[in-house]
């Protein structure tokens, strides 16, 4: 083979690469980027709030051990994980339909409300029905709290943000009304905490007899099951074909005949279902009840598991463990280091802006990209 | 046939989702008046007493006495007829206002039937409205000044936290002057970088929005934690007084609610006078206006659109900054983790229902300012209403609003979009 030849052969390999390589960058390079210099950037903020730099080794050996480093921290880092993927799902749909979910949270609050009050009535039932009938009034409770966000848009045009933001904060404020209130209050309590899930409603902890202490539970097979689910619906049918149709072009996607208000509603009341059963999920596996605040900042945190995923199910799944990883390793880092936990916070904010802004990563750190030609 | 197609042509046509809303508008009327009338009018008895002057005044005014159930008949009334009227033909025109009277009728109506028998001092709660909607107002000033170059800021509720925690550290240290001037430097550095994210990198402007907030929270929960807990003396901030305006603070009424405040609520009131100047009197506000509303045009006529939308987005910031020092410097002094609680996205509700103008995002916020000092007020008064349902009232009647005015009010044109040039 002539050199002339071989040269050609590799333009025309390059070539073929090129828009692989444009899309592996999307997927992979900006997004692993991002995680290194948002946490480069959270030791940054330690060194700077007077933290001493071996501490700040130790935050993140903490960091790493908190979450991968032994059996124990794997468990903790797939139960955190859970209620993140859930609910990332559910944002990642919505974004799929070009809707953006940012009530997650309300719903999580809802749906795990639902879950804890079937949970706690109903005694003597086994366990084969009760906890699938938990799970699902967590996320019917949920798609409905998310579905008058969608109808409204549908029917006024009102903007889902706006509309979701104030569900959020409507459940929240319902949230604190019943648990100060029969009958969800336990009862001999005066500060605001529900009665306990019975144990036929509970996920079952998946190797306490391997160490009591391993908090994985059944619900991570709910979560195996909502991705399958996803990626079906989404890339497999029909109806997630109008989801994504919508979501890129909607003019086009009415001019073919799809009903985009029925598409909206269906789109929230999926994402609502998605984030409910997040709630449920907490609350039937890792809580066992309700208190102010259970939900810990769930769904906005799935706003970053949605957008680091690029709303892929898979890519979802994997930003889901990730942060898992971040908040079950973050909390090692609390009592190893002194470090708050609230740092995790900042990277996961830090990780939101830098995936948004691939053409920020792409200036900044213009060595790991092939170079684009000028349009 | 010709003089049919003018007559037709002549009379506007009413789309029927305009004839739509009005009619449910006029059934949510009819059933608020059958509300008022079962729950405000059946059972109550007595009068409301409503204290109008402080103990002390200059000028004291007796106090104002309403008998409840004869009021909230006529209240009823009122709302009954407003309701009928949303389905005679011309309703369209008035629907707004009359909605608009209705709910305050309805509110009037509420505070007489809790107030009855006892007595209230409504002067208290008028000057508690006006304290408290400061926040909301300047996050829907900020909200505007972004919005009308077509930048949503969702990030307003991160700004006001921004500047609640820079203005309790700086102002720990260095004083309350210099703690609200680094509140709204921090505010505006926020807005910067909101600014350079949707401009330049063009990002998406709610995810840029969601993410500072994410990020802010992030920040000072951590600093709060951190630092802030171990050294307290970085969280002890002065407020700022109350100025009486010479002469006007002695008016009876009216003094103590407009004329006994803090610079914040004066601040806020120059704040929204000098925005509506520069937006609708001055050159440069009418560049920023067409920014918002097409920026080809815009920039075809020498425009820079991205240095206008820099420059608006970085003051909504600074003016966040001011209301975030409200939260510490003059309210209560210390700063806790999320303390302003959602008071950014009502300024954005503000900002709608003040249809994008500065002076109406104030109005809007006294409506919202008032609900927050209802709520707080009527604890005193032990009505049988949970606390939890008065503090969700501004939340649903922001979703009310938000769903029932949608048409009337309108967004700058290029609300939202990212303007790429050359395209």
């Amino acid at each position: 083979m002539s050199e002339k030849d071989l040269q050609s052969v590799t333009d025309r390999l390059l070539q073929r690469a090129a828009p692989g390589r444009a899309e592996f960058e999307d997927i992979v390079v900006v997004p692993v980027l991002a995680v290194l210099v948002a946490i480069i950037l959270g030791g940054l903020i330690m060194l700077a709030t007077g933290v001493s730099p071996a501490n700040i080794g130790k935050a993140f050996v903490a960091l790493f051990n908190g979450s991968f480093g032994s059996l124990n921290a794997v468990s903790e880092t797939l139960t955190a994980a859970a209620p993140l993927t859930l609910a990332g799902l559910g944002i990642a749909i919505a974004f799929r339909a070009g809707l953006f979910n940012i009530g997650a949270e309300g719903q999580v609050i809802v749906g795990g409300v639902a879950a804890v009050v079937v949970g706690f009535s109903f005694a003597g039932m086994p366990p084969i029905i009760h906890v699938p009938l938990a799970l699902l009034a967590g996320a019917v409770a949920g798609a409905f709290w998310a579905s008058i966000a969608g109808w409204l848009r549908a029917a006024t045009g009102a903007h889902e943000v706006i509309i979701t933001i104030m569900l959020n904060l409507i459940a929240m404020r319902l949230l604190d009304y019943l648990l100060r209130n029969p009958p969800i209050q336990k009862e001999g309590r005066a500060d605001p905490i529900s009665k306990n899930v019975l144990p036929s409603a509970e996920l079952p902890h998946l190797f306490d007899w391997l160490d009591p202490l391993m908090r994985v539970h059944a619900g991570i097979f709910v979560v195996m099951l909502a991705v399958i689910f996803i990626w079906w619906l989404l890339f497999r049918s029909t109806i997630g074909f109008e989801f994504r149709a919508a979501g890129l072009n909607p003019e086009a996607a009415r001019y073919a005949g799809m009903r985009s208000g029925l598409i909206i509603v269906l789109v929230m009341a999926l994402a609502g279902a998605l984030a409910g059963l997040a709630g449920a999920n907490q609350v039937l596996g890792v809580l066992g009840r309700v208190s102010p605040n259970f939900s810990g900042g769930v769904g906005f945190d799935a706003i970053a598991v949605a957008l680091l995923g690029r709303s892929h199910p898979v890519g979802v799944l994997l930003a889901g463990l990730l942060f898992g990883a971040l908040q079950a390793g973050g909390r090692q880092m609390q009592v190893d280091a002194g470090v708050s936990l609230d740092v995790i916070a900042i990277i996961q904010a830090l990780i939101i802006i830098f995936i948004a802004a691939p053409m920020l990563m792409r200036g900044v750190f213009s060595f790991a990209f092939a170079k684009q030609s000028k349009r | 046939m010709a003089a049919t197609q003018v007559s037709k042509v002549s009379k506007p046509a009413i789309s029927p989702t305009r004839l739509r809303q009005t009619r449910l508008i006029g059934v949510i009327l009819l059933i608020l008046s059958v509300f008022v009338a079962v729950f405000f009018a059946w059972p109550v008895s007595g009068d409301a007493s409503f204290r109008l002057a402080y103990p002390g005044d200059a000028f004291p005014l007796p106090n104002l006495i309403v008998p409840a159930a004869p009021y909230a008949w006529v209240v009823a009334a009122l709302l009954a007829f407003f309701g009928v009227r949303q389905f005679l033909p011309g309703a369209t025109r008035w629907t707004g206002l009359l909605f608009g009277l209705g709910l305050l009728l309805l509110v009037t109506a509420f505070l007489t039937w809790a107030t009855a028998g006892k007595s209230f001092s409504l002067t208290g709660m008028l000057q508690a409205t006006i304290i408290r909607s400061v926040p909301i107002a300047l996050g829907g000033l900020a909200g505007v000044l972004c919005e009308r170059v077509a930048v949503v800021n969702i990030a307003i509720e991160g700004m006001l936290l921004a500047g609640a925690f820079t203005g309790a550290v700086i102002g720990s240290l260095f004083g309350g002057t210099v703690g609200v001037l680094a509140a709204m430097l921090v505010g505006g550095a926020f807005g910067l970088l909101l600014a350079a994210l949707v401009v330049t990198y063009r990002v998406d402007q709610i995810i840029a929005g969601v993410a500072i907030n994410l990020l802010v929270l992030g920040l000072t929960s951590y600093m709060s934690s951190q630092v802030l807990t171990h050294h307290r003396e970085l969280n002890n901030a002065p407020i700022f007084k109350a100025i009486d305006i010479p002469i006007l603070s002695d008016l009876p009424l009216i003094g103590p609610i407009f004329f006994q405040h803090n610079i914040f609520v004066y601040g806020a009131l120059i704040m929204v006078a000098i925005a509506t100047y520069y937006l609708f009197h001055t050159r440069s506000g009418l560049r920023a206006r067409a920014v918002g509303e097409h920026p080809e045009a815009a920039d075809t006529l020498g425009i820079d659109v991205y240095r206008l939308r820099y420059i608006n987005v970085t003051l909504g910031g600074m003016v966040a900054g001011f209301g975030g020092a409200w939260f510490t410097l003059g309210s209560v002094g210390r700063f806790d983790e999320n303390m302003t609680n959602g008071r950014g996205f009502i300024g954005l509700a503000a900002m709608i229902f003040g249809r994008w103008h500065p002076v109406g995002a104030l109005l809007a916020a006294l409506v919202f300012g008032f609900a927050d000092s209802l709520q707080q007020k009527l604890a005193i008064l032990q009505t049988p209403i949970p606390a939890e349902f008065l503090a969700m009232a501004p939340y649903i009647a922001t979703i009310v609003l938000v769903a029932g005015l949608i048409g009337r009010a309108r967004p700058p044109a290029a609300d939202g979009k990212p303007y790429i040039k050359g395209h």
